[in-house]
């Protein structure tokens, strides 16, 4: 399956990149693992005019600490994500749900702005941004602008970010008590359900909970429900099967597909929401 | 835009081809440099007979442009023997019977040096897990697993 002709340019630095998108009015994309668009371009579904290869960009990948906050760059691979020992040591659900992304020869290439960009509903890392509250940092001809994670993911394979704009990297508050919980298709390795699960817990009892899921409808979103049932109540096996029993229930637009109806979606949510909730609780 | 030359390192030797933009990796391989050891299997990324080294890491050569690994360093699985001698996978895939018809066998060679590069003792569940990106349409799994714990016990004594 061979794509449609395109421009191939490389940027030399993101400013450089914005204005090169710039000059392809709106016809161009960005490449920088291409495991979510070359794909979609061989099966003629996606047919730019250009491609600016941003994956040589300097310091737009890398994993640093900053301020209490830790930062992701957006062309950080996956395989980068799930070796990384600062995140092992401060956040430990980042590298868990990359490790669970496709295969070694996809997160070799593919890239944590990539996988936000694109937005497959089935995705992994839409997932955890969300329930990890980060926010997305983004540069566009304007400026900087910075977006929270489940305002970012809008519906499906649609986020907020122009046709002029660049996802940078993404910034969020490290923690510790996080899981990810996922059902694999198993040739493509996407998510027939995962879910992220944050919690804040002090002295054995849950402050707040933050859960989201993809796979299960348009796109990652939070499962307001369930952290309301687990917010002021011990973290233990009850409370946890309390909450993830009403998983999915205010899901609309359930996704349906050869791998899974919507029965066995909103059942799945339900199954997949406990063990990401008993992970998180375990940490 | 028309053609463009590429400069890459394939199996040690530089090289140049001159491609369109939209040329995969694993043409440019195949039908340029003669590399027919690379299959083209799904051509959807998911059965991994594609699969060669860029810069020591394992991809899946039909989701790459040529274009991308510009200056790169590529391996395919006609560079792995060294001297005549075949690489202790190869060497365990032909003893252990870690192949039917054959044609998943180079990306599963790949796949199971890359695996071993980074866990050179790797358990069963993780040889499994290592080689998820790879497909075997004879079944013929449990043989594969055993070429690479040969290959693993090779390289330990």
């Amino acid at each position: 399956m061979i794509p449609v002709e395109f421009d191939y340019e490389r940027a030399e630095s993101l400013d450089d990149a914005i204005a090169r998108l710039a000059a392809t009015g709106g016809e161009g994309k960005l490449l920088a693992g291409g495991h979510s668009l070359v794909p979609l371009m061989k099966l003629r579904l996606s047919e730019p005019s250009s491609l600016i290869d941003i994956s040589r960009i300097a310091g737009l990948s890398g994993i640093r600490e900053k301020d209490g906050k830790v930062e992701i760059g957006a062309t950080t691979t996956h395989h980068e994500v799930q070796q990384s020992e600062l995140l092992r040591r401060l956040c430990p659900v980042v590298p868990e749900a990359a490790g669970e992304i496709g295969d070694p020869q996809i997160r070799h290439k593919g890239t944590l702005g990539g996988s936000l960009a694109h937005a497959d509903p089935s995705a992994d890392m839409p997932a955890v941004v969300v329930a990890l509250g980060a926010e997305v940092h983004i540069k566009g001809p304007g400026g900087w602008r910075a977006v929270a994670a489940e305002d970012f993911f809008q519906d499906l394979f649609t986020v907020d970010l122009g046709p002029d704009e660049i996802i940078a990297g993404v910034q969020f508050r490290p923690l510790r008590s996080a899981g990810y919980a996922k059902l694999h298709q198993r040739a493509s390795h996407y998510a027939i359900v995962g879910v992220a699960a944050a919690l804040d817990v002090e002295g054995g009892v849950v402050r707040s909970a933050r859960v989201a899921v993809t796979g299960a409808s348009t796109h990652a979103q939070r499962l307001p429900n369930v952290e309301e049932l687990l917010a002021g109540r011990p973290a233990n096996a009850e409370s946890i099967a309390a909450a993830a029993a009403v998983a999915g229930d205010t899901l609309e637009d359930v996704n349906v597909d050869l791998h899974a109806s919507e029965e066995y979606r909103r059942a799945m949510v339900k199954v997949f929401t406990r063990r990401a909730l008993e992970r998180a609780a375990a940490r | 835009m028309g053609q463009v030359t590429v400069t890459l390192n394939v199996n040690g030797r530089n090289r140049k081809v001159t491609v369109e933009p939209r040329t995969l990796l694993v043409h440019a391989l195949r039908e340029q440099l003669g590399l027919t050891g690379t299959h083209v299997g799904c051509d959807t990324s998911q059965c991994g007979a594609c699969t060669v080294f860029v810069n020591g890491q394992s991809v899946k050569s039909c989701t790459l442009f040529a274009v991308q690994v510009e200056g790169d360093a590529i391996t395919t699985i006609e560079g792995v023997a060294k001297d005549g001698e075949l690489h202790p996978v190869q060497e365990g895939f032909w003893e252990e019977h870690g192949l039917q018809c054959g044609y998943c066998t180079p990306g599963m060679i790949m796949a199971s040096i890359d695996l071993l590069n980074t866990n050179p003792q790797p358990t069963e569940a993780e040889i499994r897990d290592g080689l998820c990106g790879n497909l075997c349409r004879c079944t013929g799994y449990q043989h594969i697993v055993n070429a690479v714990q040969y290959a693993a016990e090779k390289v330990k004594a």
